[in-house]
Parts: structure tokens; sequence; C-alpha cells
């Protein structure tokens, strides 16, 4: 299973963590659904899938804390038949990074990926570039930052 | 069962000179149900180490065909790892001092597990 990264700093933290976990697959991508790096999956369409499904959830949960007068949820797990699915967000001196991990149960489970998740948001906020590097995204070069990063996601 | 029941099971385990603490793990998805540990001890780490080493040793038991595993003793150079797993896939977990008293903790843990069911 490949694990690639388009932003470059997130790399080894994910790689550290789908090896400890042993998950099956990762995102990890901005509030906004960018992704920035993935293990496990094979197909653009895929991975495009999970992040604006994962950020919606991300968006509906902490829009019903905000009801509930509450700080955003630290993360949610849900557990199927065969695999879990674990998500939740870290603040990293960049930005938040939001992370949707699929683990199948008979490789790993619950506990075991909150523990390792612990670590990763501790690597990724060392290993965050400390400053965000502004850079005006202009329409015209939407279509081929996306195409870039879908490249480098897949190794294209 | 209730939390004050829990807490109870746990009482009989801790009481054991040399135990550091003890803890009710869900097996299956290696989270804490409840558990009385020392200042120090990872409760979280340890239940998700277990939870998992239950499922590994549980699979190899049975390729082994040795029926279902009744407990389990990890004796490391500082301290000791003591579990009983039960029928409702809950462990009784045990952290203790290297020097203890196994056999006494076994039966504690056994009457643990035998409460929680």
């Amino acid at each position: 299973m490949s694990t690639r990264a388009v932003e470059a700093w997130t790399l080894a933290p994910l790689q550290r963590f789908v090896e400890e976990a042993a998950a099956r697959l990762v995102l990890l991508m901005t509030p906004a659904g960018q992704v920035m790096a993935q293990h496990g999956f094979s197909r653009a369409v895929d991975v495009m899938s999970a992040a604006a499904l994962g950020t919606a959830i991300v968006a509906s949960t902490t829009e019903i804390a905000r009801q509930l007068h509450q700080p955003p949820f630290a993360a949610l797990t849900h557990q199927g038949e065969r695999h879990g699915i674990f998500l939740a967000g870290v603040a990293t001196p960049q930005s938040r990074v939001v992370a949707l991990v699929v683990y199948d149960l008979d490789a790993s489970s619950a506990g075991l990926v909150q523990l390792f998740f612990e670590q990763l948001a501790t690597d990724l906020r060392a290993a965050s570039p400390k400053e965000a590097a502004s850079k005006q995204v202009l329409a015209a070069d939407f279509e081929r930052e996306l195409n870039d990063s879908l490249n480098t996601l897949f190794g294209r | 069962m209730t939390a004050p029941a829990f807490a109870r099971a746990l009482d009989t385990v801790t009481r054991v000179r040399g135990v550091r603490g003890a803890m009710l793990v869900s097996a299956g998805d290696g989270l804490v149900v409840a558990e009385q540990l020392m200042e120090g001890i990872k409760g979280a780490a340890v239940a998700a180490l277990a939870g998992s080493l239950a499922n590994r040793l549980g699979r190899a038991m049975e390729a082994a065909g040795v029926g279902e595993s009744v407990f389990w003793h990890l004796q490391g150079s500082e301290g000791a790892l003591l579990v009983v797993p039960t029928a409702s896939g809950v462990l009784v977990v045990a952290v203790a001092e290297p020097d203890v008293n196994v056999g006494l903790v076994r039966l504690e843990l056994l009457r643990a597990a035998g409460e929680v069911g």
C-alpha cells in the first residue's frame, strides 16, 4: 500500500502512524477538504469522495457542538462489522488538519488507533512549518493545482 | 452492571500487595471500561495494547486447538501484566510489581471476572 503526500511535512508522521496503528486507509486534509496526504487509496475518485464526506461530518459535528455551547468534538469513532472509522482534527502551527482513518477490526482497534493518533498529532505539530505560506489561489490555477495534487497523491 | 459495581470488582484486585492498578478493558476495541491505576500508568495505552494482544492471542490459541484463554501473565523486568478474559468480552487487567504474588492476583482477577461476567 502506498503512502503519498502533497504536503511533504506530513509524510513521515503519516507513515509512522500507518505502521503503528495498522490502518488500512488514511486521509490527512484541511477542514475544507483539500487533501494533504493519503495512504491506501488507489483511485482519485475515492479520495475525493472520502475527503468530501469526512469534512462534511466534521462540519456537521462542529455545528452540533456549537449549538450545544460546547467546544468542537475531539474525535468521532464508528465501528462497523469488519471495519472501523476514526475521524479527528489536529491543530498545527500552520493550520488545522483533519484525519480520516479506516481500520480493519481484525488488524487494529479503536483503542490502538486513538492511542497512535495522539502520537500522530504530536508528530504533525512538530513537523508543521511554523508559518503558513501565503499564496493567492487564482481560478486559472485551480484546475492545474488540483491535477498536480492528484498526480502527487497517486504517483502519476 | 453499574459503574460502582465495576469499581468494587477492581477494588479487590488493587488491594493485593504489589498491584499498581487494575482495569476493565473492552477486548474488541481496546478501550477502558473502568480503571483504578496509580499515577504514571498510561491506562489508555495499556488498554489498547492488551485488547490487541487478546485478539491475536485468541486467534493463536484457536489455531493451536487449545481452547479459549483463561489467564495470561506477562512478566517484565520492572513489572508484570496479568489478564483474565471474561465471556462478555471484557478483560480484567492487573498491572503489578515484578515480585507480586501471582497466585493471589490470579485468584482476585478470576473473582472479579466472575462478577463482571
